[in-house]
């Protein structure tokens, strides 16, 4: 029953077949191609003095390490090192400088906000942004609304211990869940939350009973968040009468809030970073939030120091928010 | 001799078993479905159900309707084949194709507009993208390759398929791990291992589906009339005995329960990473190379009506690309907790690899020298060859993107993706799309295909749109690897 052929010869090609015949598929008894032979034989003598300059083998508790003694660890130890040194000199003046002397050298507030922005872009951005814009719950750090306040000394202490974080030096203060743990009723909470609303001009509900909501809100609140709502930077308490929310201005959240309480948290990063690094994360972080400077170049008007930290202004516009990142740029 | 005009009807061996253990299996998924930990689980487990309940009464639907005699294996000496297996898989092929194709345009328009996703989690873009790449590999390819693995192993064996049942559980059991794993990429039930994603009830399923199609194979192969094993078949069963290891490795896993969709992988850390690319890489490596190199092998020279251009390369490219496509997993995984030692081997392996990949471009082009010029008049055969030369542009690509200086540059951009669509759509989609232009006249008795000229269109087309893809990509790519190491004038990262 073999379809065995006998070899034959091509007739295109002159080459003689290997006699085999698969569903009238026949092979020709081409040589192998001498390129291709040398190549494949390139590529093997390649790879054999590959494994003999570089870690290659293993063997039972370790592995051929190579004449070259090449390891990635080492390697990228000697970037990191190259790298520092070509930083080395801003970097010593960076440490020894108070943050109120850098951001008066341009050179070096320029070079400790480019350190910033790389170290806010590996440490900080998974939190509140790429551009520091912020989320649900975590702070946009491009507006001027400081929940710890926002002058350079405010911004490093919340950077250098965190708040609510594991270093005794932290902020403390959080928000009481008055639902939650019985406080308050619904009903009062729901009153409380229209009249929080009202602070900042929001519509109230049909058959909201605002004057209620005020006296809860005297009662339970205005110690921390003070009688106008205006906040207290002291214990974190967020300015409720500014039109910045930090999870939210609709009334659900903000039941959310009465009932649950706050308390979002932020790591004690010197735990982490070295003191130079601090400081540019400082300087960088302190610049995204409307410096008077800035503004006055861009807007034409001064800052209004009211009771905010000096070196702060106004909150920004909405508009100007949504550019992003402020740099002086 | 009475007894040799008609044997009395029984059922086989495989009907009853099979129709005994789906009814169990039926009633196993309901009481699965009824304890669920979760809808989405207690969903697929109603779908085994229905499938087990469906597939037993067809078995015993079947065997009322069937002669008492089960078909014979020749009819007047030439060989009885069975293609209704092979029918079913090639118009699969063709549904799951478009599906995927339109899934991968889904996605790259969320990359543009992110509003595409319609603010559901079911088209969010984490679950739709392992849909497409699922889609195209598996269902379309992996459909693909069952089909014509079927095909053409009957047709150089001179041998019908082994088994009565079993060809037909091959593929609708393939069908079927299709519909629970792109349903459970839908519902978000994922082990969350590239191109591994469906959790065990599936992997199970697909391990007997496999060793099944594994055996029907092999079974065949044995049972042939030449007295050579053709080169193609080589290849298929390289595909399929190693992909059935692959998935044993990389899908052992341990569930929470047999009511809950959840499993834990067995492995942990590099470790787990060094599996998950020894598996995805070797999927890329016998799936998509072996696999369709095997089609290739048969379709080439049959439309082209040339012999192979040459049995010694065949047999040293085969064996060399076999040998040396395990060991170049690790390329994924450059710079990264992957020991030093690993990496080289990666890399050295797949710098070997360039020339046994090259070996089957060269037999494939080579295969049409007296014959090119059916390439002006045959689009057919234009899609297989040109599938032949992106096979050779990718086989070059892949083993230069894998030397530790590039792929420094390239790991994580639009390059790799690039690159894999150089590999799966110019390479896996226009050799699959050429066999089955061949096979559908073949297989349904026609003269010709209905429109030619169709076809000359779908290759123009898709060559414009694929060119235009890979240099897209490429541009893309590089520019991403420069500006993520793009660093600024005091030192610091851009």
């Amino acid at each position: 029953m073999s379809q065995e052929t006998h070899e034959q010869i091509d007739a295109v090609t002159g080459v003689s077949t290997t006699g085999h015949s698969w569903d009238e598929i026949q092979e020709l008894n081409n040589p192998l191609p001498r390129w291709w032979l040398w190549s494949f034989y390139a590529t093997i003598v390649w790879a054999i003095a590959y494994c003999i300059a570089y870690p290659a083998w293993p063997l039972v508790s370790s592995y051929t390490k190579g004449v070259l003694d090449w390891h990635s660890r080492e390697a990228i130890v000697q970037d990191l090192d190259a790298l520092k040194a070509q930083r080395a000199g801003t970097t010593a003046k960076l440490a020894h400088a108070s943050l109120e002397e850098i951001r008066q050298d341009p050179e070096l507030f320029a070079f400790a906000r480019a350190q910033g922005k790389a170290a806010f872009g590996d440490n900080c951005a998974g939190c509140h942004g790429a551009g520091g814009a912020g989320a649900k719950g975590y702070p946009n750090l491009n507006d001027d609304d400081w929940l710890w306040g926002g002058s350079l000394t405010d911004v490093e202490k919340t950077i250098r211990f965190g708040a609510r974080s594991t270093s005794d030096k932290g902020h403390q203060g959080t928000m009481p869940a008055f639902g939650r743990d019985g406080m308050l009723k619904r009903q009062e909470l729901a009153h409380t939350a229209d009249y929080v609303r009202s602070l900042s001009g929001l519509p109230a509900e049909k058959g909201a009973d605002l004057a209620a909501g005020a006296k809860v809100f005297a009662e339970n609140c205005a110690a921390c968040h003070g009688d106008k709502g205006q906040g207290n930077k002291e214990l974190g308490a967020p300015n409720l009468s500014d039109k910045i929310w930090l999870f939210g201005s609709d009334k659900a959240t903000i039941m959310e809030s009465l009932w649950n309480g706050r308390g979002g948290v932020m790591p004690a990063w010197s735990e982490r970073l070295d003191d130079t690094t601090v400081k540019a994360l400082t300087l960088y972080v302190n610049s995204l939030g409307g410096r008077p400077e800035a503004l006055r170049t861009r807007n034409g008007h001064s800052a209004v120091g009211n009771e905010r930290p000096a070196g702060n202004c106004r909150p920004l516009a909405l508009t100007q928010i949504k550019e992003g990142p402020q740099s002086s740029s | 001799m009475a007894h040799t005009a008609t044997t009395p009807k029984g059922m086989t061996f495989g009907e009853a078993g099979c129709s005994l253990v789906f009814v169990a299996m039926a009633f196993l998924s309901i009481i699965i479905a009824a304890k669920a930990y979760t809808p989405e689980y207690a969903f697929h487990a109603y779908l085994y159900a229905a499938a087990f309940g469906v597939a037993a009464f067809k078995i015993v639907d079947r065997y009322y309707d069937r002669p008492n005699d089960l078909p014979p294996l020749t009819i007047n000496g030439k060989p009885n084949y069975n293609m209704g297996p092979v029918k079913f898989a090639t118009i699969a092929a063709v549904v799951w194709g478009i599906a995927g194709f339109t899934i991968g345009l889904l996605i790259a328009l969320q990359l543009a507009f992110p509003a595409l996703n319609f603010d559901t989690a079911w088209l969010s873009f984490g679950r739709m993208r392992p849909l497409h790449t699922s889609a195209v590999i598996f269902a379309f390819g992996g459909n693909v390759l069952i089909a014509t693995s079927f095909y053409v192993v009957q047709r150089t064996c001179r041998a019908r398929l082994v088994g009565d049942l079993a060809p037909w559980f091959v593929v609708l059991g393939y069908n079927f791990f299709i519909v629970i794993a792109g349903t459970g990429y839908l519902l978000g039930i994922t082990q969350g291992k590239e191109y591994a994603e469906p959790e065990w009830y599936a992997d199970l399923w697909l391990t007997v589906v496999w060793v099944t199609y594994f055996l029907v194979f092999l079974g065949t192969v044995m049972r042939r009339k030449e007295p050579h094993i053709y080169v193609a078949n080589w290849f298929y069963l390289a595909f399929i005995l190693t992909i059935a290891v692959l998935h044993l490795g990389n899908s052992a896993t341990i569930p929470v329960s047999i009511f809950s969709p959840k499993s834990y992988i067995v492995w942990a850390g590099v470790q787990d990473a060094m599996v998950q690319w020894w598996y995805g890489h070797n999927a890329v490596g016998f799936f998509l190379t072996a696999g369709f190199l095997a089609i290739m092998y048969y379709f080439i020279p049959k439309r082209a009506e040339r012999p192979v251009y040459s049995y010694r390369l065949s047999i040293i490219h085969f064996w060399a690309l076999i040998f040396m496509y395990i060991w170049a997993g690790p390329h994924h995984l450059h710079y990264t907790a992957l020991p030093d030692w690993a990496q080289t081997l990666g890399m050295t392996f797949s710098i070997m690899l360039w020339m046994p990949s090259w070996g089957g471009m060269i037999n494939g082009l080579m295969t049409l020298s007296g014959a090119w010029d059916k390439l002006r008049t045959d689009p057919v055969l234009r899609l297989m060859v040109v599938s032949v030369a992106f096979y050779g542009m990718a086989t070059f690509e892949g083993p230069l993107m894998s030397v530790k200086a590039v792929n420094s540059l390239s790991h994580y951009t639009d390059w790799t993706i690039g690159h894999v669509h150089s590999g799966a759509l110019g390479w896996v989609a226009y050799i699959s799309f050429g066999a089955i232009y061949c096979l559908a006249p073949w297989l349904w008795n026609k003269k010709e295909l209905y429109s030619l000229k169709a076809v000359s269109w779908h290759f123009w087309i898709s060559t414009l749109g694929i060119v235009l893809y890979i240099s897209a990509m490429w541009v893309a790519g590089i520019l991403q690897g420069l500006m993520w190491r793009a660093y600024t004038s005091l030192g610091f990262l851009e």
